[in-house]
């Protein structure tokens, strides 16, 4: 699997989405996706790809693609 | 100033000077927009023979009693827009106070949060070890205060584990497989004052047992009122808890549903600071004067948060003394105060009290 592949699996399972669901998905945007579902979201990204993520970047997690600019700072190329 | 400017402002670092003039034009603006948005707000202001418009002294600003906020469904939003529903200190039988968060609230409380606990606990996220059960957070769409509590402060949280058990005990089998392998790590703890007296210290104590949490940090809140009953002092509960689980430091925050976020966090010298985003104004019960520093009186909270429901100034049902002003030793700007009991006539009830066990 890609990671590509395993970032989208971790949002589609944590958030229980289909996969057009993905493209422009905001924290605060679905109910899923509230504080609860942000950690459970961040744990899962962490022991996926092996990272810490800190606080600030935790916070400026806010989107789908917001995400994936995150996880390259961390040297996880998507 | 745009949300960015005030979210990004440091957390103590206006003077008095600076901080009111910020006061004076956002409590301005926080009560034109929810007099023009909240349909009982503008009733009660219109009531209360409130102008609109203009600059506000922050001590002019009209407050509501925290208890209206049980009596009235307050909200600056229509229902769509609302994200998270969040409740606040049943007491048995009582009604519950219910807050209304947009999404921009929400993210402003939790900003405001971290900046807050930032300055005491540093920007790295520390095992977290919550000193509650799993089951305080199991109902997502109405929080009660103790889920906020837990789930604000997980943000300064990593690998997380739950002390109690779904029936409050604690678990120390779980907590010691937890701790494996991290010795002298600086740990995160958090939970309510009274809940971790009952059921970890009370607890550990009660088994001859205790904790080795060399440079740790345990952060709690919720109120005295229940500890108050067992004659537990603040500097008992610290020295015990300080035995029981050998943490570093112990840090009290006061902090309340109807304005989550600006909390009140306690400095290394036991005073509570109001950051650039809340302010306490001390009043006379008699007739709502202003106190002057060391006079007891009832704490008025303000927030600059609070964009979906109108509670940018609220009286509380809480007893406290203004300390003093831009000068605590520990350094930081603003406020600091103490939090000495509940105002006579309140209601009983109480953030620990959503437990009553």
């Amino acid at each position: 699997m890609t990671n590509l592949e395993k970032y989208d699996k971790l949002f589609l399972e944590t958030f229980h989405l289909q996969p057009d669901g993905l493209p422009g998905l905001k924290y605060r945007g679905i109910q899923a996706w509230d504080s609860v579902g942000h950690m459970d979201l961040m744990s899962a990204m962490e022991e996926t790809f092996g990272i810490s993520v800190s606080t600030p970047d935790l916070l400026d997690f806010s989107s789908y693609e917001k995400g994936k600019e995150i996880l390259a700072k961390y040297g996880v190329e998507l | 100033m745009t949300r960015e400017e005030l979210m990004g402002l440091g957390p103590y670092s206006l003077s008095r000077e600076e901080k009111r003039a910020l006061y004076r034009r956002e409590l301005a603006a926080l009560t034109s927009r929810h007099r023009e948005r909240c349909p009982e707000y503008r009733l009660l202001l219109d009531a209360l023979g409130t102008a609109a418009g203009g600059e506000l002294e922050p001590e002019d600003a009209p407050m509501l009693p925290v208890s209206l906020f049980k009596e009235l469904e307050l909200r600056s939003v229509p229902p769509e827009e609302v994200f998270k529903t969040l409740t606040s200190s049943g007491t048995t039988g009582g009604q519950v106070s219910r807050i209304f968060l947009d999404a921009e609230t929400s993210a402003m409380q939790q900003r405001a949060l971290y900046r807050i606990g930032a300055s005491f606990l540093g920007e790295k996220r520390l095992p977290f070890l919550v000193l509650d059960s799993k089951k305080a957070l199991r109902d997502r769409a109405m929080f009660s205060a103790r889920g906020a509590g837990i789930l604000g402060f997980s943000i300064f949280g990593g690998r997380t584990c739950y002390a109690l058990d779904g029936e409050m005990g604690l678990d120390l089998d779980g907590v010691r497989r937890f701790l494996d392998g991290r010795q002298g790590e600086r740990l995160l703890l958090f939970g309510f004052t009274y809940i971790i007296w009952k059921h970890v210290i009370r607890a550990l104590e009660a088994r001859g047992e205790r904790l080795e949490l060399t440079g740790s940090v345990l952060v709690h809140g919720g109120g005295w009122k229940k500890l108050a009953g067992e004659a537990v002092s603040r500097e008992e509960f610290k020295e015990r808890a300080r035995r029981a689980l050998g943490v570093e430091a112990v840090l009290d925050y006061y902090g309340m549903a109807e304005q989550t976020g600006g909390v009140y966090m306690e400095c290394p010298w036991g005073h509570l600071h109001a950051s650039v985003w809340s302010d306490v104004i001390v009043r006379r019960p008699k007739d709502y004067g202003v106190c002057a520093v060391g006079e007891p009186g009832v704490i008025e909270s303000l927030s600059l948060l609070p964009r979906s429901y109108p509670g940018h100034a609220v009286l509380t049902e809480d007893v406290g003394v203004l300390l003093g002003e831009d000068d605590c030793p520990c350094g930081r700007l603003g406020k600091y105060f103490t939090v000495t009991g509940r105002a006579p006539r309140a209601e009983v009830r109480g953030c620990s009290d959503t437990y009553e066990g």
